[in-house]
């Protein structure tokens, strides 16, 4: 231990010096701190003792309003009311079994019910507030008020309570809201959200649930040993969410879903020049305010074990074989890749060999001579089993891909499902299996791996009425604070332009609209607006042996009806996408549904003129 | 190595066992805050606890048992150790509480902040061990060992754990006083920190900002901050002169209490054992820094006795920070309570620190 020549064997005079004040120091601050004990625990220790009974001082926390949500016209779609939850504190009362009971009498409730409760939540913390009841009735507000002596622990609390004025017609964009969960209470506890808080569980209210939700608020309070409040300590005042502005049309969304009254389906309409989603219906539906008002466990059960899959939103979430619709990425693919001359005719027997197989045209017999624009408007099955088989598996998912099909389109909504455009790629990677010429055939009519939504299939509708411009749908337009100072604008967003020759474009535009004048789509024929479109009917169940009509299948295996289109056609506006699952024929079941929903639009906008012209008139009298 | 017979007839039994007398009350503490009237039980973190004593024991042991004068050649590796730990942290961390402190390592999430508070004590000690100028030091001499403290406090501020970041600031300052520096040069610095805190209110969390101004101004957030301000100090106050007797506090069961068994440990123990045993704890400290400063004075070189200030001068501001915060006498800055608080990174490095001042004491008759 040599090593060390660092020694120095008198100390440190200067550090010995120095330590001296530092023993000055330490008294110093001993004496400070235990000054403080005394003036905390024996001049103020009874104060201080008194407080602490009792939790004598109190946060209750006010929950800031949640944000308003208008359509485009500024009409209410959801607003937030007051409502009133029974609260009950069981340390503020001697005997709370008792309380309980004296409650039930005043309520006329059962006291079983009530006793339940409190016993189920025994392991929350002291004073943690147990909710009896939410959204009371007024005659047991005015009960619990009047005898507020005789139910200690007993309290109200308001609470802004959601208020979705059409209920079901809106619910799949909306959403609802529900108690925060366990994983939903990790990611968002940096924000502030406490356990038994609410936040959108789907649609608009998920999505926009920073914009909507405000800034809690709350009082620090000392209340009395019932749990009365004494007086106000602190206050800090809530902050109201933010308003947000949809694309959607109340009216349309209205004419849609009554449409689809009875049937399970979709319709989108979309603005063809700008992607905003005009309507959005999808059924069966549920109620939001059944979500709003506290959901109960059977009534929760009943919604998810439905076979009908009420919450599911069928325009993003639900996957469908597009059938016959897809033959318009086919008409437009066998143009552009020069696959197809449009002028040449072939003759359809029924049928279309190939391999060692016959492929079945829809119609027994076939349709005899057909050329391009008549195979579409006929919607002739062997026309685009020669055109599929010509132009390749991979090709026709260029083009499908183009616009938008078996890709989410990223509406502002969660959840979207994405659809299939299967290529030969795919099927090596998903199944190790090459892609076989056979299974081309069945894309060609948009069956087989082939599945979409219907939102795409209206966005797919809007590139092709405006000659190729894809956007993003759009759901919401602004959103904007209580006071008008803070705005957010949402413009709409081109996803792409797909290159057209305007040759094909004039083709597809007349072709569709002729189906409508003289083919498949003849329901959807309107005196107020002319409609091009295209008719679809999906296969659920491949048909074997004979020729079934979809009337004699039982409901769960009958065809899905498809009807894609836009309006007008001189200058289209809107594009609406109908599907009704396992409603048959496409032109019977859904075209007529299209039809109501552009007679609306139509309707519409001739009031807006009129108004308009009332407007311009008065102001010209004025001059 | 072998031990000399005399080490062992001079170890120093007082320290030892006030270290084991406030780990003990530590202990309880954390039972009684997380005591479950319901179910009779306080869970796994006063046993935990006293795993992390017997962690501490070995640290403590681990610092006794070589000549101190060994810390010499040590002090820049283990600094680089913990400069090198404190930036993994920033990188594959975890966080808990809004930031990011500890690595895991499986058995036991390590707080490198903690060691890193003896880093600072070693390096400053290895710089300042020679004979101080005639004048003192001027501010030129404490260029490089502010380089090389200056990162440690930016990695901790960063985390962000403000209350670390002082207690580095602080004990680096304490050394630098004690190692020599003039008064003058002091007065320069200080006036150059004043003039710094605005640049170092930017790197603040809005968070940490929220509890500054909140100390400043209670009313500025009673439902978050300025709330737990207030139950600690109804918690401490109810106490009154003898407690509520253990497992009798009530504060603590309502979970208002913040971290009621890591920082704010001291306002459970108030509660429950009043003004007498706040006194009492509060004594001990006292004892055991008056005791340490002794060592200071009794070291055979200035090594030595800087060294053992640079230990207890840590354990003195974590526990005048730590009760002025309970008291409300100070914001809310996360500093635990010397060997009471729960945390195994804390206790050992502290039980570490008593095992180096020991290690001095015992050593000052070896020539």
């Amino acid at each position: 231990m040599t090593v060390l020549q660092i020694n120095k064997q008198d100390g440190a005079p200067e550090i010995r010096r120095r330590a001296n004040f530092l023993y000055g120091l330490l008294a110093i601050v001993f004496i400070g701190l235990v000054a403080r004990l005394v003036h905390l625990q024996l001049v103020q220790g009874e104060r201080y003792t008194f407080l602490s009974e009792n939790n004598r001082v109190r946060l209750k926390r006010v929950a800031g309003t949640r944000g308003m949500i208008y359509d485009r016209h500024g009409e209410l779609l959801v607003d937030s009311r007051p409502s009133f939850d029974l609260i009950f504190v069981p340390e503020d009362s001697k005997e709370p079994e008792q309380t309980l009971r004296v409650l039930a009498s005043r309520l006329g409730r059962d006291a079983d019910e009530l006793l339940q409760t409190y016993a189920d939540s025994k392991s929350r913390s002291a004073f943690d507030e147990i909710v009896l009841g939410r959204d009371i009735e007024w005659a047991a507000v005015v009960a619990v008020e009047t005898h507020q002596l005789d139910l200690p622990g007993v309290s109200l609390r308001i609470r802004p309570r959601r208020n979705y004025v059409d209920g079901q017609t809106t619910a799949h964009i909306l959403g609802y809201m529900g108690e925060i969960n366990d994983r939903q209470l990790k990611n968002y506890k940096e924000q502030g959200y406490l356990l038994g808080d609410e936040i959108g569980q789907s649609g608009v209210e998920r999505r926009w649930e920073e914009v909507l939700r405000g800034q809690h608020g709350g009082q620090q309070v000392e209340v009395d040993a019932l749990g009365r409040r004494v007086r106000v300590l602190h206050q800090v005042s809530d902050v109201p969410g933010y308003t947000v502005h949809l694309t959607l049309d109340r009216q349309m969304q209205q004419t849609a879903f009554e449409a689809l009254k009875g049937k399970e389906g979709t319709i989108v309409a979309i603005d063809v020049n700008s992607g905003a989603i005009l309507a959005l219906a999808s059924t069966p539906a549920f109620d939001p305010n059944v979500f709003a008002r506290g959901i109960k466990g059977n009534e929760w059960n009943a919604l998810i074990t439905d076979r009908l899959r009420p919450l599911s939103n069928r325009a993003t979430q639900g996957q469908f074989p597009p059938g016959s619709t897809f033959k318009i990425v086919m008409f437009i693919a066998g143009l552009e890749e020069g696959a197809v001359d449009p002028n040449a005719q072939i003759s359809d027997p029924g049928f279309f060999h190939f391999g060692n197989r016959n492929f079945r045209d829809w119609k027994q017999g076939g349709h005899g001579a057909v050329n391009l624009h008549y195979s579409l408007v006929i919607s002739c099955d062997t026309y685009y089993y020669q055109l599929g088989n010509k132009l390749g598996v991979d090709k026709i998912a260029k083009w499908a891909r183009a616009f938008g099909l078996g890709e989410k389109t990223g509406i502002a909504l969660d959840d979207e499902r994405g659809g299939m455009i299967p290529d030969s790629a795919w099927k090596l990677k998903r199944y190790r299996q090459p892609w076989y010429p056979g299974e081309t055939l069945s894309v060609a009519i948009g069956q087989g791996y082939v599945t979409v939504t219907p939102l795409q299939m209206a966005n797919m509708m809007a590139a092709v009425a405006n000659g190729g411009k894809l956007y993003r749908p759009r759901l919401v337009s602004k959103v904007e604070s209580l006071d008008g100072s803070n705005v957010r604008e949402f413009a709409p967003e081109l996803i792409r332009t797909i290159e057209m020759k305007p040759d094909t474009l004039a083709r597809v535009h007349n072709a569709l609209a002729d189906v409508v004048k003289g083919g498949t789509g003849g329901m959807a024929r309107s005196p107020l607006i002319e409609v091009a479109g295209k008719t679809g009917t999906a296969q659920v169940v491949e048909m074997k042996g004979g020729y079934v009509k979809s009337e004699q299948l039982s409901r769960f295996t009958r065809d899905h009806a498809w009807f894609v289109s836009y309006a007008p056609v001189q200058s289209p506006q809107v594009a609406i996408a109908v599907l009704v699952e396992h409603g048959g024929h496409g032109g019977e079941a859904a075209a007529p549904m299209a039809k109501k929903v552009y007679e609306k639009f139509i309707e519409l906008q001739k009031q807006a003129a009129d108004n308009q012209h009332v407007q311009t008139e008065g102001a010209n009298r004025a001059d | 190595m072998q031990i000399d017979r005399r080490l062992i007839s001079h170890f120093d039994w007082t320290l030892f066992f006030l270290v084991l007398i406030m780990v003990g009350i530590g202990i309880t503490t954390i039972y009684s805050a997380n005591y479950n009237l319901a179910t009779g039980h306080a869970g796994a973190l006063p046993m935990r606890q006293l795993t992390w004593l017997g962690l501490g024991l070995v640290a403590m042991f681990v610092a006794i048992s070589f000549d101190y004068h060994y810390i010499d050649r040590l002090a820049y590796p283990f600094y680089g150790l913990m400069l090198l730990l404190l930036i993994l942290v920033v990188i594959v961390g975890h966080s808990g509480g809004g930031s990011q402190r500890w690595i895991n390592l499986g058995f036991f999430r390590l707080q490198p902040s903690e060691p890193a508070k003896l880093a600072i004590v070693l390096i400053m000690a290895k710089y300042f061990q020679a004979d101080e100028p005639a004048n003192g030091y001027y501010l030129r001499n404490l260029l490089m060992p502010f380089a090389m403290v200056a990162p440690l406090i930016f990695l901790t501020l960063i985390q962000p754990d403000l209350g670390t970041a002082i207690i580095l600031g602080i004990v680096f300052m304490s050394m630098v006083l004690m190692g020599g520096l003039r008064l003058r040069s002091f007065s320069y610095l200080v006036a150059a920190g004043l003039a710094l805190l605005p640049v170092a209110w930017q790197f603040l969390k809005l968070y940490q900002r929220n509890r500054i101004l909140t100390f400043l101004d209670p009313d500025r957030d009673p439902l978050g901050a300025g709330y737990h301000v207030i139950q600690s100090q109804i918690a401490v106050g109810s106490g009154r002169l003898f407690g509520k007797g253990w497992l009798h506090g009530t504060q603590n069961r309502l979970n208002f209490l913040p971290e009621q068994h890591t920082d704010f440990i001291f306002a459970v123990f108030s509660e429950e054992w009043g003004f007498v045993g706040c006194a009492v704890l509060l004594l001990l400290f006292v004892i055991m820094v008056a005791y340490c400063l002794r060592v200071v004075q009794r070291a055979k070189d200035r090594f030595g006795a800087l060294l053992v200030f640079g230990m207890l001068s840590i354990i003195f501001w974590h526990v005048a920070i730590n009760i002025s915060m309970v008291t409300g006498l100070m914001p809310v800055v996360g500093v635990p309570l010397p060997m009471v608080s729960y945390g195994g990174s804390a206790l050992a490095s502290m039980m570490f620190a008593i095992g180096v001042i020991i290690n001095v004491s015992m050593r000052r008759y070896v020539f």
